[in-house]
């Protein structure tokens, strides 16, 4: 590598040439490769056979309660994410520099950890005697779980840039505190909001190791999409997980479009 | 805003209250519940020929996976932020594809490229049900991260440095390693440590290729599902104190990092 970087010298050669190069190659093989293979082999069976297993009363159930509680977990994470973070920006109180490091502890801790965790406190064996196990409550509280650090990183930023100002004048003009929030901070917020709440829906959608211990996996109440797929790729049916796979990952595409229209969209609507 | 001390309190409550019963409690709980039949059988429970063999898989997975993509992710973001080329926003949308996708996709991705019948299926050793599909599917979840972690960096120190040092006749092996590095640094370990953690925790692309063979392909996060399973409740909590120590390991890394970065 060290001929060819002193080769590809500053004047002569673009920059960040060799870079570009061995990224293309690294993630054509890391991760084109092996995506292009599920798309591709969705169909080896044909369409019909790839049709018939998307459209199995089984996957569809999977896929829409995958799209309802990810829905769900999307709504209440926009809300309790801006509230976290409005507490950990604007409130003081001791301790507060621990429990804002705390916020990435799901991105640290392994998956299947994070249920068993949940499963402990709010399963058969719960010393409080709450048992959610095996519920639609439970896959709900492992995606909550999981998805928790997105929104308020996302708005936590946004909020300690806010120049506070245009509240202190709202507020002298004689609006109140829900006033102000609505029509001064919110709207402010919405852009941080909206991609939080976008990446935490797309990780929602595929999220697998915390759920696999709650769920139970009770087809047409508890089945989620990527267990249904781990399913079938144990029975041996590789092809038709690779059919359902495709329609998940068409969701998350659509998923990560939206992100990036929304960055945008927030971009031109910045003060 | 200023709100008034009643609302105050009653958001922090509500916010407080809300970390503690989906965080803090269940983890206590299951630190409570690791421990309680003492330190030794929790040793005992981490030192079997089972678990050292999965710690030293992890251990060893995340050694080779970090390592290319931290090679990968300083290239690439090179590449984003200083090249000029088309396609920058595919090549952008490429990056982010492993936090989009299931990781139980990943898995099956690698079954039909690596697999029985797949398009690399013939390969003179085995990929799936071995430890390089696991190799595979772990530098495939960690790819974002360093990329993700470097690239505003970069953005943001510009390149004149890098610039004056090549007028000068530095050329760009020497502008990298006395110029930009030095710069990035504490991108690059922040990124490495999230990396790190990804690596070690991943479960569900590893849990489709690994085929988990007690002893030979299974990793950590393994361990804990193939303990529950078995009604070994108590060992699956030793495995996973264990993993959540490294996890509070990484979140200390992180905080230690976080001010430096912002400093640069």
């Amino acid at each position: 590598m060290t001929t060819a970087a002193l080769t590809l010298r500053r004047p002569g050669g673009r920059p960040g040439a060799l870079g570009l190069g061995i990224s293309t190659l690294w993630l054509s093989f890391i991760v084109l490769l092996p995506l292009a293979a599920v798309v591709v082999r969705s169909t080896d069976g044909g369409w019909d056979a790839f049709w018939d297993v998307v459209t199995s009363r089984q996957s569809i159930a999977a896929l829409r309660f995958t799209l309802e509680v990810s829905l769900a977990c999307t709504v209440i994470n926009a809300v309790s994410g801006t509230l976290i973070a409005w507490v950990l920006v604007r409130d003081r109180f001791r301790g507060k520099s621990i429990v804002n490091a705390l916020i990435d502890l799901p991105f640290a801790l392994p998956t299947i950890v994070a249920g068993l965790t949940l499963l402990a406190l709010y399963g058969p064996t719960s010393p409080v005697g709450i048992n959610v196990a095996f519920t639609q409550a439970a896959v709900l509280m492992a995606l909550l779980f999981v998805t928790l650090p997105f929104v308020i990183r996302s708005v936590q930023p946004v909020l300690i840039e806010l120049d506070k100002e245009m509240e202190e004048a709202a507020l002298s003009l004689g609006a109140g505190n829900r006033t102000v929030f609505l029509r001064v901070i919110l709207p402010n917020l919405v852009p941080a909001i909206l991609s939080g709440a976008a990446l935490a829906f797309a990780r929602a959608v595929g999220e697998f190791g915390s759920i696999i211990l709650l769920s139970g996996n009770i087809p047409f109440k508890t089945q989620v999409a990527s267990v249904f797929i781990f399913k079938q790729i144990e029975s041996d049916n590789p092809i038709g997980a690779a059919a359902i796979s495709v329609v998940l990952m068409a969701i998350s595409l659509i998923v990560l479009i939206g992100i990036r229209g929304l960055g945008r969209w927030g971009a031109r609507h910045d003060r | 805003m200023t709100v008034d001390r009643r609302w105050r309190i009653t958001l922090r409550t509500v916010a407080l209250g809300y970390l503690a019963l989906l965080l803090v409690i269940p983890i206590g709980l299951v630190f409570y519940r690791t421990f309680e039949h003492g330190v030794m059988a929790v040793w005992d429970s981490v030192t079997t020929p089972a678990a050292i063999s999965a710690f030293w898989l992890t251990i060893t997975v995340t050694l080779i996976a970090v390592p290319l993509n931290t090679i990968f992710g300083v290239l690439c973001a090179l590449a984003l932020a200083r090249g000029r080329f088309r396609g920058k926003p595919i090549l952008n949308a490429i990056i982010d594809l492993p936090f989009a996708i299931s990781p139980v996709v990943i898995g099956l991705a690698l079954v039909l490229v690596y697999g029985r019948g797949g398009w690399l299926g013939d390969l003179p050793f085995q990929v799936i049900f071995a430890v390089p599909g696991i190799v595979l599917a772990t530098i495939f979840v960690s790819v974002p991260f360093v990329v993700r972690e470097v690239t505003p960096v970069l953005m943001e120190i510009g390149d004149e440095q890098e610039q004056a040092a090549s007028t000068l006749g530095a050329n760009r092996w020497q502008t990298f390693w006395r110029i930009t590095l030095p710069a990035i640094r504490w991108g690059v370990a922040y990124g490495i440590v999230l990396s790190v953690a990804r690596c070690i925790g991943e479960f569900g692309a590893v849990s489709v290729v690994s085929g988990k063979i007690s002893g030979e392909t299974e990793t950590l996060t393994l361990l804990v599902e193939e303990r529950f399973q078995n009604f070994d409740l108590a060992g699956a909590y030793a495995a996973s104190a264990l993993l959540a120590l490294i996890a509070l390991g990484t979140l200390l890394a992180m905080t230690k990092i976080n001010p430096r970065r912002d400093d640069e």
